[in-house]
């Protein structure tokens, strides 16, 4: 059984983004660049489904010849091969999931396991468009996967609680952080990496026309809260609650 | 512009969130609803009083029981035939069919906004509302999830909308089938439209302890209980109480924040919130920087004796 696996390289998480001046958009420039955590958790997964009948993981990536460092990392967890299919622009979700699908059908993997969304764009599309122009299955915020031959049963966390979905294969899953803890790469396994297969291509090479729908006229920061009031003691906190109206 | 708005419901009622879209896609043009179910009458009635809605289109089928992507997108597809813009809410359920329409549609859909500019110019939060977007689509047809906390939600009351059946049959499920579901039993509000939220951290310490110093002080204010990312990965709570960038947004009248110290993922999900207390014994945590009203202190002396007080 074949995983395919679609990371992305982004800030990473625990660095504060900072708005351009000039409102273009987040400075990217000399800040530390990381696997998306939610992809992190899908690659941690499908290396988890090689006891349960998966016998090779592809990972794969769109986006700037750095992105290798990201596929570098997938192998070092333990993906088998990775294929970078290199874009200097931006590629939108739909753009990636045409690419995806495209690959998909040249791989005939049984699964593709995703993040639910990327910590950049905050879109939460890909797997969804993915699953919708294969025809195939998606179950997403996944929590809980099951594989078996046929199918998989994936439990999904939704709005109050969680929800439980069969689906059979080829289907796609994306991750939500429940759904495991990703292993950090070893140093011999790091070495080795570098040894692992790493495929280029480009948009062009599956005949995507990935040009953005969305043109983005300017980011901002968000409107700033400032310090209210430090309250004395319980009297006083009950008071204030009182005066909001949310107390009696 | 006409657009169509996916009615989230549970079969019985319809969803607090779909209201806010309906603000939404009032600022774009005629409003039709989407009721797709398996015996939607009472709810199809119930949207038809929603202010400012022209139609409610009902698809009524056994295959629509449970809103599954799989069946819910090809049947928005036929019906965008006749609608320039689809706008769901992003919970959950809009979260994981608007894109699957948007895909089919050969639409780059346009998620999460926060406003909408004109017809074809949005705003959106990225980088977990650390930026606020606009962006401009190109698309012949838009493809739109709203933040339910970002507008005002529509009356309930007042809409007289035509209910139209639409073809709901034919639909089978293939590739996907629902197998069940474990939803919690709220005794409180709903985080995501609650008024009040009490909201605990790691310095609880313990599941016991959260249980015991949160819940009389939520149980007292009618408020719903919410919980940081630490407080969730050390067990105390359940996963759907998490309030932040990797869980719920929220934006209630009164957000407490009891042993939360304020971390930027925890901020990205509650600083929208209208009055922000925060109580913390180290007077330095980053919380009393977005805090309207702080209490230094010990929350085990603080919370019972507020409970009591109030």
């Amino acid at each position: 059984m074949k995983v395919l696996v679609p990371v992305k390289r982004v800030l990473d998480y625990n660095v504060k983004p900072r708005v351009k001046a000039d409102g273009t958009g987040v400075d990217l420039a000399n800040v530390k660049m990381s696997m998306n955590p939610f992809d992190e958790i899908a690659v941690e997964e499908a290396i988890r489904l090689k006891d349960k009948g998966v016998t090779e993981i592809v990972a794969v990536s769109i986006g700037e010849q750095k992105s290798q460092e990201t596929l570098r990392t997938a192998l070092a967890m333990g993906a088998d091969r990775a294929i970078l299919v290199v874009s200097d622009e931006k590629v939108e979700p739909l753009g990636v999931a045409k690419l995806l699908k495209a690959i998909v059908e040249a791989e005939k993997p049984d699964l593709v396991i995703l993040g639910k969304q990327a910590i950049d764009d905050d879109n939460n599309q890909t797997g969804q468009m993915l699953a919708g122009l294969l025809g195939v299955g998606q179950a997403t915020f996944a929590s809980k996967v099951d594989l078996t031959a046929d199918s998989v049963t994936v439990t999904r966390e939704v709005d109050g609680g969680s929800e439980t979905e069969k689906l059979s294969l080829p289907a796609i899953i994306t991750t939500d952080l429940r759904l495991n803890e990703p292993r950090y790469a070893s140093l011999p396994n790091i070495m080795k990496a570098k040894s692992k297969p790493l495929d280029q291509k480009t948009p062009a090479d599956y005949g995507v026309d990935v040009t953005p729908r969305l043109t983005t006229l300017k980011v901002v920061e968000p409107p700033k809260r400032t310090a209210g009031v430090k309250v004395a003691d319980v009297d006083e906190l009950v008071a204030k609650l009182k005066a909001l109206g949310v107390a009696k | 512009m006409k657009t169509l708005v996916w009615v989230e419901h549970d079969g019985k009622t319809v969803k607090d969130a779909t209201l806010a879209v309906v603000t939404a896609a009032s600022k774009l043009g005629e409003v039709d609803l989407l009721v797709a179910g398996s015996g939607v009458d009472a709810v199809a009635a119930e949207a038809a009083k929603i202010a400012g809605v022209s139609n409610v289109l009902t698809a009524d089928n056994e295959a629509l029981e449970h809103p599954l992507a799989e069946t819910v997108a090809p049947l928005v597809v036929k019906l965008m035939a006749d609608h320039d813009a689809f706008l769901a809410p992003a919970t959950s359920n809009g979260k994981n069919i608007a894109p699957r329409v948007a895909a089919l549609l050969d639409v780059m859909q346009i998620s999460d906004i926060l406003s909408v500019e004109s017809a074809d110019t949005f705003t959106r939060p990225i980088y977990a509302g650390n930026a606020i977007a606009t962006v401009q689509t190109s698309d012949k047809k838009l493809v739109i999830t709203v933040r339910g906390t970002a507008f005002e939600k529509a009356a309930p009351e007042g809409g007289t909308a035509t209910v139209v059946s639409t073809d709901g049959a034919g639909l089978e499920q293939s590739v996907s089938t629902y197998v069940g579901s474990e939803i919690a039993k709220l005794e409180r509000p709903e985080l995501t439209s609650a008024k009040v939220i009490v909201s605990g951290g790691r310095a609880l310490a313990s599941s016991e302890n959260f249980h015991a110093v949160i819940e009389p002080l939520a149980d007292k204010l009618g408020a719903a209980v919410g919980a940081s990312r630490a407080a969730v990965d050390a067990g105390y709570v359940p996963n759907d109480y998490q309030v932040g960038q990797t869980g719920k947004i929220v934006a209630p009248e009164v957000y407490m924040a009891i042993g939360i110290s304020g971390a930027i993922q925890h901020l990205a999900g509650m600083k929208d919130s209208k009055t922000i207390i925060a109580i913390n014994k180290d007077e330095d945590a980053p919380i009393f920087q977005v805090a309207d009203i702080g209490l230094v202190g010990d929350l085990f002396k603080i919370v019972p004796e507020l409970t009591e007080k109030l």
